[in-house]
This record gives structure tokens, C-alpha cells and sequence, in this order.
């Protein structure tokens, strides 16, 4: 299985690592060219420099064929855009994108695009960690 | 009416200048602290700071009404790419116009359904390859919804429709001659004109057939 990762930071290096440990073999793209240290010093998947925007840099990374899409660069609109080119133009089915603003994530989530908001992650789990706090009693709230 | 600006650079804010100077209401979005705090001293309260692709900066410049237009015209294709689906989609707003910065993202905002957009480095390049001669047959105007282009093409004595009725012509399907401009004056184009070598040809054609009808006027 062929995938491909837009956007070669902390999140997407870390997605196509494990991507490739499970098997799949994988493309990345990222505008920077030290973004490949972040792949470790023996990557086997390819490597494009460029902006995940531009079709031909796509076509090069072999969209058409990819039967994933992963974007998590680190500009909300970059990955909402790449994520419905990558959707509607080159119809891959597994398209998933970062959005880090929880309202364009839910907007775009209602739009069937496969969104996930990390804010939304974080704040629901620091939540429940607050939740899961032994308050003593005489200092409960109340 | 009402409009939204989205983006207070140079084109942005000289287009909301002109549309309050018509004496139209308007909110200007500007998301950078320099650029909004010179824009606040001529444009008051109605410039308002922020990034409008975020739902409640549109909101708290009055999404929500709808306007009747929001220009998305940020030096980022992708940001005026979402403001427009946004205001769409999410508001119900009658009309987006975008601007295009790169016109290699023209096609992006053509997949979204995004038009009318204005790329003012496409313009340009259309009006250079007009003035060049090489250019053998020069794109005048894209109607986008209509999916239809205007071009136009100089005839010349090698041509093969040099001397030919426009009714004995084998145009493609899908296009029309619309107009002969010879020694300066131009003429509807109907089935008895003939076309000379000199003639300046507009036709509107879909976007496509240019080939075809390269090769029925001009040559192989």
C-alpha cells in the first residue's frame, strides 16, 4: 500500500515512520530539505522538496496511485486546501488533515473531509486529567 | 448593500477605499498589527484585526447578516480559498470574489467551485501575449461559469481560410466567429463574410477546441 505524507514536521515525519514500519511504502513531501533529517539517516521511502500545492510535485510523489493521504503541514488553510485537491481531484480514498483550529476542523469534518483537530485532542484530555485529580474532600469544590 | 474585505495589504485596502468612496458599508479584515494599525487611522471602526479564516473574526465582522459580497483578496491563495467556502457555504453569502497571487493555484480554486476570481498576474501575461505576434492565437477573456473562452487569431496569406466564406468553413463544434477586424474596422462575422490574410479574428469557443480551430483558420 502507497502512501503519502505532506508536511515533514514533528507529527509527519513521525506518521511516515510509522507508516513505513508497518509496511506501507511512502512518499513525503516538504517545502525544506532539512526536513529529511527528521526520517533518520536511512529512510527507504522518497523524499520531494517542494509545496504540497503544486500538482506536478503530486504527480511526481505518485498521487495518483497513493491509497492514503496524510497533510499536517503546519498551516491549517495549506492542509484544508491539499486535502480536498488530494480528494476531489486525484479521488483518494483515505484523505486525513491536520487542522489545528477546532471550528474549521468541525466545518470541514461536516463537509466529509477527514479532519483532526489536535487542539480539540489536547483539551479533552487535559480535561480529563484534571478530572482524575484526587481532590481531598476538605478542599473540594462545593 | 454590505460587503467584507478580507485581507488589508495594497489591494485590499485600495478596493475598500473605492467601495466606501461609492458609499457602500463595509468591514476591512486585516490580520497583521503594523499593516491594521495604519489602516485604522483612515478607515476607523471599519477595519477590524484578525485572521478571517477564523469562523469568530467573520462572525464579529457581520458573516452572520450575510453581506451581499465578500472579497477574499489576502496575499494567500489558500486562505482566500477557505474564507470562500466559508462565506458560502457555511453563511449563505450571496457572492465571493477571490483573488488568485499564483495563477498555478487557479486550478484549485476552479476544483472548489470558486469564481468569479481575478489573477493580476494572468491578466498581464494575457495582455503581453497580446501584443506579441508569435503568439498565434491569443486568450482574450475566460467566462468560467460559462465555460466558454474568447480568442483571437490574424489571418494571414498561408492561411488555409485566407479568402473563404465563414459558411465553408469546418469549424469545430462548439464555436463561433464573432468579429473580422480589417483595416481597423470591425464587423460581425456572419456565414457570407470571406476572411482576408490580414484579418484579425475573435471567436468563442470551450476551452479545448483551440487546436481545431488553429488548424481550420491558421494551418497544420
Amino acid at each position: 500500500m502507497k502512501a503519502l505524507v505532506i508536511g515533514c514536521g514533528r507529527v509527519g515525519s513521525s506518521i511516515a515512520l510509522q507508516l513505513d514500519e508497518e509496511g506501507w511504502d511512502v512518499a513525503v513531501i516538504d517545502e525544506k530539505e532539512d526536513a529529511l533529517s527528521r526520517l533518520g539517516d536511512h529512510w527507504p521511502g522518497s523524499f520531494l522538496v517542494g509545496h504540497g500545492m503544486d500538482v506536478d510535485l503530486l504527480h511526481a510523489a505518485g498521487i495518483e496511485d497513493a491509497d492514503a493521504v496524510v497533510v499536517a503541514t503546519d498551516g491549517d488553510n495549506t492542509n484544508i486546501v491539499i486535502g480536498q485537491v488530494a480528494q476531489k481531484r486525484f479521488d483518494v480514498r483515505c484523505v486525513v488533515v491536520r487542522v489545528l483550529d477546532p471550528a474549521r476542523a468541525r466545518f470541514y469534518a461536516e463537509r466529509g473531509l477527514r479532519t483532526v483537530c489536535p487542539t480539540s485532542v489536547a483539551i479533552d484530555t487535559l480535561m480529563e486529567a484534571v478530572r482524575a485529580c484526587e481532590i481531598p474532600a476538605t478542599k473540594a469544590v462545593g | 448593500m454590505y460587503l467584507i474585505v478580507a485581507g488589508g495589504g495594497k489591494v485590499g485596502a485600495n478596493v475598500a477605499r473605492s467601495l466606501l468612496r461609492l458609499g457602500y458599508e463595509l468591514t476591512l479584515i486585516e490580520q497583521r498589527r503594523d499593516q491594521y494599525e495604519r489602516l485604522e487611522d483612515e478607515f476607523e471602526h471599519q477595519v477590524q484585526r484578525g485572521d478571517a479564516t477564523e469562523l469568530f473574526v467573520l462572525e464579529r465582522a457581520g458573516i452572520a447578516r450575510p453581506p451581499d459580497i465578500v472579497l477574499a483578496l489576502t496575499g494567500d491563495d489558500e486562505d482566500n480559498m477557505v474564507i470562500c467556502q466559508i462565506a458560502r457555504e457555511r453563511y449563505d453569502v450571496p457572492k465571493v470574489i477571490a483573488r488568485v497571487n499564483d495563477p498555478r493555484n487557479q486550478a484549485h480554486f476552479d476544483l472548489l467551485g470558486i469564481s468569479p476570481t481575478v489573477c493580476a498576474t494572468a491578466r498581464i501575461m494575457a495582455l503581453v501575449e497580446h501584443e506579441v505576434p508569435e503568439h498565434d492565437l491569443i486568450h482574450l477573456l475566460e467566462l468560467r461559469r460559462e465555460n466558454l473562452e474568447i480568442v483571437e487569431v490574424q489571418i494571414d496569406r498561408d492561411s488555409p481560410s485566407a479568402g473563404k466564406r465563414v459558411e465553408g468553413l469546418a469549424l469545430p463544434e462548439g464555436s463561433r466567429l464573432i468579429s473580422v477586424m480589417r483595416n481597423g474596422k470591425a464587423e460581425i462575422a456572419v456565414g457570407a463574410t470571406t476572411l482576408e490574410a490580414g484579418d484579425q479574428v475573435l471567436a468563442i469557443l470551450e476551452p479545448g477546441k483551440e487546436d481545431e480551430l488553429r488548424r481550420v483558420l491558421l494551418s497544420t
